[in-house]
């Protein structure tokens, strides 16, 4: 039960519904279907800060609003970095969005990755599709501080070799001798000679020390329900692994229930979740 | 002639398995290289052999008439290629062409299935580690067959 204090009055909940206006600084295509935002406060003032994992509603005038991850560099408030996928009404609008056009942004909300917590263990990052944008802003924050953490391992999966988002970044951090990556599609065809198969074929080969590791998924649920499969049969404790789940959402801030998960309201108790309090809930269809 | 016997064992396919059973499988392998583009399979010939991969990669294809060869799958070190030696009519499904340099022992299959027949403990184990990658491989087709990162319906 929510006590008093957490009841939000009314003008609480009307500022909190309020979105701050964001100009569209830059609006760059990834792949085929997605797109990188950057944006910068209308008002010249400074930007939000946030936690790698948090996001933020974004409003199209007149179309409507999506939460969406924030993707940037949490050690760089600005621009706000946002990486997204078209697939319906608003990712659309936003898409066709130009330079010096304006969205609404509410955030940034919800829990966060355990980038403190992992401190002294061996990272796995588990990425699928788009899932890898709500990791890069953990990338960003371990490579800050590099020595605090064993091995680091990003295993990202996706549809075909023309899906790879952060291509050029990807290959930069593949450079470094202190990160371990592996890609995977799911199909290709010549002259691709990357992996091909499912992300999940890459957990055995990794080499990481389970005992001692901490792992971050996002990505489709089938996806992250197979990953942590395989992890735990390599022996990574079930309260090491964190997910990232993705409801339905309205408010964004835990108003109006539309996110809710058994007793938990992705939004606010998530999206990043510790796998053992989700355990039951994952694979629940919508309400 | 080389012994094969601690290369048998240091492979994770065979994981745990006793002398005496590595000791038969020296008798049918042997070391094989396999240089970047070539075939180490066709589909439709005889699956006389398979392999345990010690290092490189191969990608396991299959034709299509419109979009020419589908990469389906990627096997690398520590894997274990080929099953179709193990079920008549014994010939290869799929093509496998290197994308590394790839060194790998093979495994005369006619050889392997007659030493199972004659030691059924033999037999079993291999078995046993054939079942398993064929069931991880299977749930990995149901997920790839879901494609789960495309639009929702
Ligand atoms: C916490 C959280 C963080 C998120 N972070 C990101 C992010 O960083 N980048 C990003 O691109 N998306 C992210 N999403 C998903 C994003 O919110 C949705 O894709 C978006 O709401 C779709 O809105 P729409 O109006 O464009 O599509 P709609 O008009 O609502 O849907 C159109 C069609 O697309 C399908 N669809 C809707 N959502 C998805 C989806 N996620 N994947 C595939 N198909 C879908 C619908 O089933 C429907 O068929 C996040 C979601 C949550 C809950
Ligand atoms: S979206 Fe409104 S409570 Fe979560």
């Amino acid at each position: 039960m929510a006590n008093a204090s957490e009841i939000l009055q009314p003008e609480a909940l009307s500022n909190e519904m309020l979105p701050r206006l964001y100009t569209v600084n830059k609006l760059y295509k990834d792949t085929h279907d997605t797109f990188t935002m950057e944006l910068v406060p209308a008002d010249g003032g400074p930007s939000m800060s946030f936690l790698p994992g948090q996001f933020n509603m974004l409003y199209v005038f007149g179309v409507g609003e999506v939460p969406i991850s924030i993707s940037g560099d949490p050690d760089r408030a600005i621009p706000l970095v946002h990486t997204l996928r078209e697939v319906g009404s608003v990712t659309s609008a936003l898409r066709t969005l130009k330079a010096g056009d304006t969205v609404g942004v509410r955030g940034p909300y919800g829990t966060a990755w355990p980038v403190d917590q992992a401190v002294g263990h061996d990272l796995v990052l588990l990425a699928g599709g788009i899932g890898l944008a709500p990791l890069r802003p953990v990338l960003y924050s371990i490579l800050f501080r590099r020595r605090k953490y064993g091995k680091v391992v990003l295993l990202f999966g996706t549809r075909s070799p023309g899906d790879i988002l952060y291509k050029k970044e990807l290959q930069k951090w593949r450079s470094r001798f202190d990160l371990d990556i592996h890609i995977t599609v799911d199909r290709a065809i010549r002259p691709w000679r990357g992996n091909v198969g499912v992300v999940t074929s890459l957990i055995p080969r990794a080499s990481f020390d389970p005992m001692h590791t901490t792992a971050m998924i996002c990505g489709p649920e089938i996806m992250m329900r197979f990953s942590i499969m395989e992890l735990t049969k390599r022996g990574v404790p079930e309260d090491h692994i964190w997910v990232s789940m993705e409801r339905n959402m309205k408010c964004g801030c835990g108003f109006c229930g539309h996110c809710q998960c058994g007793p938990l309201f992705v939004c606010k108790d998530g999206p990043v979740f510790v796998y053992p309090r989700i355990k039951d809930l994952m694979n629940k269809y919508e309400i | 002639m080389q012994d094969l016997g601690p290369y048998l064992k240091e492979h994770p396919f065979l994981s745990g398995m006793t002398d005496s059973h590595i000791d038969l499988l020296v008798g049918c392998a042997s070391n094989v290289k396999f240089d970047i583009g070539d075939f180490v399979s066709r589909e439709g010939q005889p699956a006389k052999q398979f392999y345990f991969v010690r290092h490189g990669k191969l990608a396991v294809e299959l034709q299509t008439h419109d979009r020419g060869p589908m990469m389906i799958q990627t096997i690398g070190e520590g894997d274990v290629l080929g099953w179709s030696w193990l079920f008549p009519p014994y010939v290869w499904h799929f093509d496998v062409k290197t994308v590394e340099l790839t060194r790998a022992i093979a495994m005369d299959g006619e050889c392997l299935r007659n030493k199972c027949e004659e030691d059924h403990e033999l037999g079993y184990e291999i078995m046993k580690r054939f079942s398993h990658v064929m069931v991880n491989r299977l749930s990995a087709t149901r997920l790839q067959l879901l494609d789960i990162y495309g639009k929702r319906k």
